[in-house]
């Protein structure tokens, strides 16, 4: 009867405690519709990732030898080998974003850039505690609000905090709604989140939005040239949705590729929530340097807005600039959501959005960033 | 450690200013392409 109970008996606490991680992530995902399309994969991997001698990992059987693990191996050739999923999900994303209101408002490119500082903030606090820079870094990136990206830069850093980072940026993007209202109230008057912004949107032409993603593509490359697998992937799906000749292409991006590519990056990831990899002080640490990271890109954004407002007549409402995280469409809802609140008549949406999908453009030239500035002080 | 955190205050000078210059580029060059491709 032995081998009908080994398995039980060899579990160990860091295990059980995964269980409950994972059970909390699917838990959630499905009660609390917090990201689900990832939680929900990750939560269960964690739990088929930490089952005493899991088939789902690599494993050596007495007398017959290795045997190979679904989930070890598309995390290698997925993940650490290419990085192919996070990055052929940008593709998605690109076909899924109208960049139509942030062209016609191109000042809210500026809010893009300034609530990124949440990253950078985080790298200093993480090697304050710590970390090696790789890692710091790694863990900074969470602040981008991006959870491919996140994947990404900490994947080519080679951090082996890659589970933790994973979580803590998808769990805090489904928390945007919670974060970033109690963060700009810490920075913003009543009177300041009142100011109207009136929205005259200029009319884009067909030859703009085509051009728009061959030179963001050009720029970002030839400047960071480490951001070009982010953002080139990024501004071809985007391409193929404002091209008008792809349809079905653009579709495929934004429908079945982004969905088959967000089911098997989450159950991918769980590889790296292995009990042995994840139960450790530092998984706590990062989940807190995480959501510093979040304050901070709300706050960075917000004072920005406020400095603009010191030199501009047309005075910004400085949630706005809140808005200039990547996590869309969550964080212009809640600039809205906040608007209103303080105003019932005050619509802010078309501004935020356009800052919002800003963000997505900052957040992976940051990611892109941040890797050529680490690899060179490394080096 | 010290050395560590004056890397990445470096990190953030450097990257600020990165993120800032390339989104101010592509600003400024959306806004002339507005301007030229101007539907009548």
């Amino acid at each position: 009867m032995d081998y009908l109970i080994s398995g039980i008996t060899s579990i160990t606490w860091q295990e059980f405690f995964m269980y409950v991680i994972g059970a909390l992530l699917i838990y959630l995902a499905i009660c609390k519709d917090f990201e689900p399309a990832l939680l929900l994969p990750m939560g269960f991997g964690a739990i088929l990732v930490n089952l005493p001698a899991s088939g789902v990992l690599d494993q050596t059987l007495e007398g017959i030898g290795k045997t190979n693990g679904i989930i070890e191996w598309l995390f290698h050739v997925g993940i650490e080998a290419s990085e192919a999923l996070p990055i052929l999900l940008f593709i998605g994303i690109g076909a899924m974003i109208d960049f139509g209101p942030l062209l016609s408002n191109p000042k809210m490119f500026l809010f893009g850039a300034a609530a990124q500082f949440g990253i950078f903030f985080a790298i200093c606090v993480a090697t304050l505690l710590g970390f090696s820079l790789n890692d710091a870094a790694s863990i900074g990136i969470i602040g981008a609000a991006d959870g491919p990206t996140s994947i990404l830069v900490s994947q080519i850093l080679k951090s082996k905090y890659i589970g933790a980072i994973a979580v803590a940026a998808y769990s805090y993007m489904a928390l945007v709604p919670i974060i970033q209202p109690a963060a700009i109230k810490l920075v913003t008057t009543k009177k300041e989140r009142m100011i109207r912004m009136p929205y005259n949107p200029k009319s884009i032409s067909k030859t703009t939005r085509i051009l728009f993603p061959i030179i963001v593509t050009f720029i970002a490359g030839l400047v960071a040239p480490q951001s070009v697998s982010l953002v080139g992937f990024l501004m071809f799906g985007n391409l193929l949705r404002e091209c008008n000749v792809l349809k079905s292409l653009s579709e495929t991006a934004q429908n079945e590729l982004a969905n088959l590519i967000t089911l098997l990056l989450g159950i991918t990831i769980s590889f790296s929530m292995r009990a042995e990899a994840f139960v450790n002080i530092s998984t706590l640490l990062i989940m807190c340097i995480g959501l510093i990271a979040f304050i901070f890109d709300t706050i960075g954004g917000v004072l920005f807005a406020k400095l603009l407002n010191l030199f501009s007549k047309q005075k910004i409402n400085p949630m706005i600039g809140a808005a200039g995280i990547s996590a869309f469409p969550m964080s212009a809802r809640v600039v809205q959501k906040m608007s209103l609140k303080e105003d019932p008549t005050n619509h802010l949406l078309m501004h935020a959005i356009g800052a919002n999908v800003s963000g997505q453009i900052g957040s992976v030239v940051a990611g892109g960033i941040v890797l050529k500035l680490v690899s060179d002080l490394i080096h | 450690m010290l050395d560590r955190f004056l890397i990445s205050l470096e990190i953030m000078g450097k990257g600020m200013l990165g993120i800032f210059i390339i989104l101010i580029i592509i600003m400024l060059i959306v806004m002339l392409l507005s301007k030229i491709t101007k539907e009548k």
